[in-house]
């Protein structure tokens, strides 16, 4: 190995180290922005004793995660048990390699970098690829825990996934049409110049399909039913405990962030706004502040929406989604065989 | 580098495997061949190859997978009690084939090593998603639709096996305490015909039926 690939692997180690920081900073503050904001909607103060404002809130939730008891069921599937919170974070944080965070900026000592992690010409595919692999942490928890309400709530969870996965795939399938690539980063490039350019505005049905089937995706309100308290207790993670509880509810905002990051690239225009020409830094800004926009929908939707039936969430994915989603990539491919001459 | 993460991810691929043969319980089988799949998809990456890669972990680990461990999980499968073998003959033979297959595979090592390298992998574009692409889209046009619609047989082959016709749908509104007949049973011309008919009380479906009732007996309101 030469110098180039060992200073190389040193700065992507660094920069893998940064982004998960960020990341999980980002989903310890999600999780207390949604307390106050629900808070707020309910009339009520939420946590905020814990330091100025509540700021230090996650930190005494960790704190207590830790410190807790860690109770194994008796009659649990020892090694399914402890692997199943394990591959739901990994498949989680994983998929956070592909999106990128800002132009190509220079950072001292460091020289000309592009802040993403890793580039590769399939990268849309490989989030797809990982969030279909995901699906296992849930449905072998759901097993392994033994217990009735935990098997009910990781197949509940599972088959939405599976479902919801089809139509979150085919509709972004107008968007890689429309660019022609695979590549998030050369997608987001081709959306540079002025908000007009954003893939959001040609691809609204698919925006729509996407962003829906999202929700579904990460179990949140109004498709929670894997979790349905009234019903299932608490789902397929009724019988975790202290830490690995931990690792399920990590998993859970990680994977909001992984689809608002997707929706934010894809549709958004990503890390493109005002003055980033000038001052590429300020990519990163905007690319959070879009970010932080669907966290807040995702809130917002929580405090509002009602659940739904478990047969209302099955047809809507499969009779409704689905066709739009097949709507939007024949409208797409029609159009950009008339319209625009092929690439 | 290259060649150091080849070992890790070809053992990785071989421990998996042997793990999928050799454990009782039936999940385990199926975590293995998940991750048998997923060192494979790594291999894929390193032949330059990554849109095999990724479609390798949606198909396979993502899709396929996620059946077999639903039907494991599902069908609540015991763990395997190993039985006294009753067909004996087989182990020679399995012996035998093995030794085939080895030496097959040594063959083809042989062969490729013997023959000179012919490009670096790191340099070839065939593996990207535009040369795959435009490769089905183009010249192997014919091919990919005839394993489209072959697919689409097998879904339709499927449907129609696991369809029943001959059991009225949960969906036909009977009142409790209704009889539902077969239209088969009421018209002798109707062969076959499993149409639906309710019937609200015994004396209408006597009437439907064509069963005589005694003129003394009054018919039940």
């Amino acid at each position: 190995m030469d110098w180039d690939t060992i200073s190389h692997i040193i700065v992507k180690l660094l920069a893998i180290t940064v982004a998960f920081t960020g990341i999980l900073m980002i989903v310890a503050y999600t999780v207390l922005a949604e307390r106050r904001v629900l808070a707020l909607i309910q009339g009520r103060l939420g946590p905020n004793r814990v330091g100025y404002g509540g700021l230090l809130q996650p930190f005494a939730d960790l704190l207590k995660f830790i410190l807790k008891e860690d109770i194994v069921p008796d009659k649990s599937t020892r090694f399914v048990y402890f692997l199943a919170p394990v591959i739901a974070i990994v498949t989680a944080l994983m998929t956070m390699i592909v999106y990128p965070f800002g132009p190509e900026v220079t950072i001292p000592w460091f020289g000309s970098q592009q802040l993403v992690i890793a580039r590769f010409d399939v990268a849309l595919l490989y989030v797809l690829g990982i969030t279909s692999v995901g699906v296992y942490g849930i449905a072998l928890a759901g097993w392994s825990s033994n217990n009735k309400y935990s098997l009910m709530g990781g197949l509940r969870a599972s088959s939405q996934l599976i479902s919801y996965e089809l139509s979150l795939g085919l509709s972004l399938v107008g968007v890689i049409l429309m660019s022609g690539t695979l590549d998030i980063y050369k997608i987001v490039e081709m959306q540079s110049g002025g908000f007009w350019h954003y893939n959001i505005f040609p691809q609204i049905l698919g925006f729509i399909v996407y962003l829906t089937s999202a929700i579904a995706e990460t179990n949140r309100v109004p498709f929670d039913l894997p979790e349905a308290e009234t019903e299932l207790v608490a789902g397929f993670h009724t019988e975790y405990s202290a830490m690995k509880f931990a690792l399920f509810f990590m998993a859970e905002y990680v994977n909001m962030l992984t689809v608002s990051m997707l929706a934010t690239t894809l549709f958004l225009g990503g890390w493109n706004g005002p003055f980033v020409e000038t001052i590429p830094i300020l990519g990163v800004v905007w690319f959070l502040l879009k970010v932080f926009f669907f966290l807040f929908l995702y809130i917002w939707l929580r405090g509002t929406l009602p659940r739904f039936r478990f047969d209302q969430l099955m047809n809507f994915g499969w009779k409704f989604l689905l066709p739009l989603a097949i709507l939007n990539i024949i409208i797409t491919a029609t159009v950009g065989y008339f319209v625009y001459a092929p690439k | 580098m290259v060649a150091l993460l080849f070992i890790l991810f070809a053992g990785l691929a071989v421990g998996c495997a042997l793990s999928m043969v050799v454990q009782r319980n039936p999940l385990y089988s199926a975590i293995s061949l998940i991750g048998v799949f997923i060192a494979l998809a790594a291999l894929y990456v390193m032949l330059a190859a990554p849109f095999i890669a990724a479609v390798q972990v949606i198909v396979y680990a993502g899709a396929i997978m996620v059946l077999v461990v639903f039907v494991i999980m599902l069908l609540n499968v015991d763990e395997e009690v190993s039985k006294r073998l009753r067909l004996r003959f087989l182990v020679p033979t399995a012996v035998l084939l093995a030794g085939v297959l080895i030496a097959e595979a040594a063959f083809v090592i042989y062969f490729v090593q013997a023959q000179p390298s012919l490009q670096d992998p790191s340099t070839s574009e065939i593996g990207l998603t535009s040369s795959i692409g435009t490769g089905l889209f183009t010249t192997y046009l014919l091919p990919f639709e005839i394993t489209s619609v072959l697919l689409l047989m097998a879904i339709v082959g499927a449907m129609s096996l696991a369809r029943r016709t001959n059991v009225i749908s949960p969906s036909a509104l009977v009142v409790p305490g209704d009889l539902v007949l077969k239209k088969e049973l009421i018209d002798p011309s109707a062969k076959n015909d499993a149409t639906p008919v309710v019937a609200h009380t015994t004396a209408e479906a006597e009437q439907i039926l064509g069963i005589d009732v005694p003129q003394d007996y009054p018919a039940a309101e």
